[in-house]
């Protein structure tokens, strides 16, 4: 593979691609929103349980998509289990300013979630397919705020 | 059939094909893309432009341009004439009874819209039926859509079987007293299949009543680059097509319309250069074409276009459609030997167009993959959602052909496939 397509289709994006994680709808949910990509016909419908204390207790997604599109759900399910709701907006904007070439410098996302975006973020080479990796995080955007549908184009 | 209508050719038509000839003219052709040569494999979305319809466009300008219609001074006059004669070039072209019957636009979707908002909005009344084919890109199906709210009009859809065809049988089995208007593609934008046109024709003509007359367009984006076609022998009441999928400009289209039927129409837009008088009290309309071209038209991409219809009329279509013909072949032929990559739609009724899907491998990151090797597709719903959503497929990726691709390129289409294969194995 050339160098350049490695960046993009790293192994833990293969491996999330084929193997998607948290690919289920939880048992119990109380915010969903179904994201779509018209231009490229991904669809992807998220499910979230959050607690009284504002935990995302349970996180699942399911539809299709392309390589980029799902393994950034299934890491992002990985990564928000269990976080304060919070913390997934302080994600989002982590994860939109790697995406785009933005400012990183947020001291509060931990290591383990700043590999697996900076895995994703080899986007940022391909402009064309930038809004593959953010759709799931802007379907969890519109999830939390009880928008049913979110559309990136 | 037709000749036409089924892509087989006469002998004498194997003279050989010029191709590097060809590709001289296209200068950017020559260029590289992520480091390797370019394999433009994405004509069905836009063809690019031979140097002879932008020297055209650049000699227009530098010698001949100012508005038309309008001045009395010797440019006018000169941009005037080529104008004209552009839309002499298109009817020649599309063979035509007159050059009153071609009304530019600004794209076939333009064209479409004028018919359905002009033709549509003063003729159909509610229960009037519009039969649609399920495989029509969506600029002949939501011009249709909005025209069937604003009358009461009801769409029909013309059923494609499971090969992708759209047979006549699929057509004439929805003609009913109520239908006005049959709207289907010459070539289909997303599976390449090639619609039995004349048959359809036919078919409708034998239906319609004297008092009750079907009309019948024809998106004709994906035809006109690919084959002749002659408006009279089809017996089409209206062709549209776009500049831009013909080796030509953007922003340039062409609605062809019988004139009898123009002659009945109501204006599209309004404003300059479409009237024969103005006052308060009242205005009447210039006769067609200039009724349904209001303002200041794509004057030099109509110089442009009439450029590029004589480059390809100078290669000959029939010649473009065999030579097109023999690289969907050797491509259906390399691709069916790669692993995991299902070819959609029929391969009998085909022009110039094939589009698929792989086993694990996402058409979109398919076309990322084939870009790096410097090799440009489709990915995506191709603008036909109804049917990805009648194929079970959210997308797929396409491969569409013109006259300057070569069997050297479709090899790079099939190894370039084969990494797709190894990253996504």
């Amino acid at each position: 593979m050339s160098d350049d397509l490695r960046d993009l289709y790293q192994d833990l994006i293969l491996d999330h691609s084929k193997h998607p994680r948290n690919f289920a709808k939880p048992g119990q949910v109380n915010h969903e929103a179904l994201g779509h990509n018209p231009l490229c016909g991904d669809r992807l419908a998220l499910y979230l349980y959050v607690d009284d204390g504002n935990i995302i207790r349970d996180i699942g997604f399911q539809g299709s998509g392309c390589a980029i599109s799902v393994a950034s759900a299934s890491m992002m399910t990985e990564m928000l289990k269990g976080k304060p709701v919070q913390e997934a907006e302080h994600l989002f904007d982590y994860m939109h300013a790697a995406c785009t070439g933005g400012e990183t410098n947020d001291a509060t996302i931990d290591e383990d979630a700043r590999d697996r975006i900076e895995a994703l973020a080899g986007v940022r080479h391909y402009p064309m397919r930038v809004k593959c990796a953010t759709l799931p995080w802007h379907t969890l955007q519109a999830a939390l705020k009880d928008e049913q549908k979110v559309s990136t184009e | 059939m037709k000749m036409s209508e089924r892509l087989e050719f006469p002998p004498e038509h194997n003279l050989a094909y010029d191709v590097d000839a060809y590709r001289a003219d296209f200068p950017i052709l020559a260029e590289k893309i992520h480091g390797k040569p370019l394999v433009y494999l994405d004509n069905a979305g836009s063809t690019q432009r031979p140097a002879q319809v932008t020297q055209a466009m650049v000699q227009f300008e530098a010698h001949a341009y100012a508005n038309i219609h309008r001045g009395v001074h010797e440019l006018s006059v000169r941009a005037t004439e080529r104008y004209e004669a552009a839309r002499q070039t298109v009817a020649r072209f599309l063979n035509a009874a007159s050059r009153d019957e071609i009304v530019f636009t600004r794209g076939g979707t333009e064209a479409i819209n004028l018919v359905a908002a002009s033709w549509g909005r003063s003729q159909l009344r509610a229960g009037d039926e519009i039969i649609l084919t399920t495989l029509e890109h969506h600029s002949n199906i939501v011009p249709w859509q909005m025209v069937a709210g604003a009358t009461g009009a009801v769409i029909r859809v013309a059923p494609i079987n499971d090969v992708g065809e759209v047979t006549v049988e699929a057509i004439a089995g929805l003609l009913s007293p109520r239908t006005r208007m049959v709207a289907f593609a010459h070539v289909s934008n997303a599976l390449g299949t090639l619609l039995p046109a004349q048959r359809i024709i036919t078919a409708i003509r034998a239906y319609e009543k004297k008092d009750q007359p079907i009309r019948v367009l024809i998106d004709g984006c994906q035809a006109v680059a690919r084959m002749p076609v002659d408006v009279r022998a089809l017996d089409v009441d209206f062709y549209a097509f776009s500049g831009h999928k013909l080796y030509g400009p953007t922003g340039i289209g062409v609605l062809y319309g019988k004139k009898a039927l123009l002659n009945t129409m109501p204006p599209y837009q309004t404003g300059g250069g479409m009237i024969a008088s103005v006052s308060f009290e009242g205005t009447s309309f210039a006769p067609p074409p200039g009724r349904f071209e209001a303002g200041t038209p794509a004057i030099t991409q109509a110089v442009g276009l009439a450029a590029a219809i004589d480059y390809v009329t100078g290669i000959g279509l029939d010649r473009i459609a065999h030579y097109e013909d023999t690289l969907v072949r050797y491509a259906l032929q390399k691709l069916t030997h790669i692993d995991g990559l299902t070819i959609i739609g029929a391969d009998a009724q085909r022009a110039g167009v094939i589009s698929f899907v792989m086993k694990n491998a996402h058409p979109h990151d398919v076309g990322t993959i084939l870009d790096r090797q410097g090799v440009a597709v489709r990915a995506g719903h191709h603008c036909a959602q109804p049917l990805m959503e009648h194929l079970g497929v959210p997308a797929t990726a396409r491969a569409s052909f013109g006259l300057y691709n070569t069997h050297e390129e479709v090899d790079a289409l099939a190894q370039a496939l084969h990494k797709v294969q190894e990253i996504f194995a």
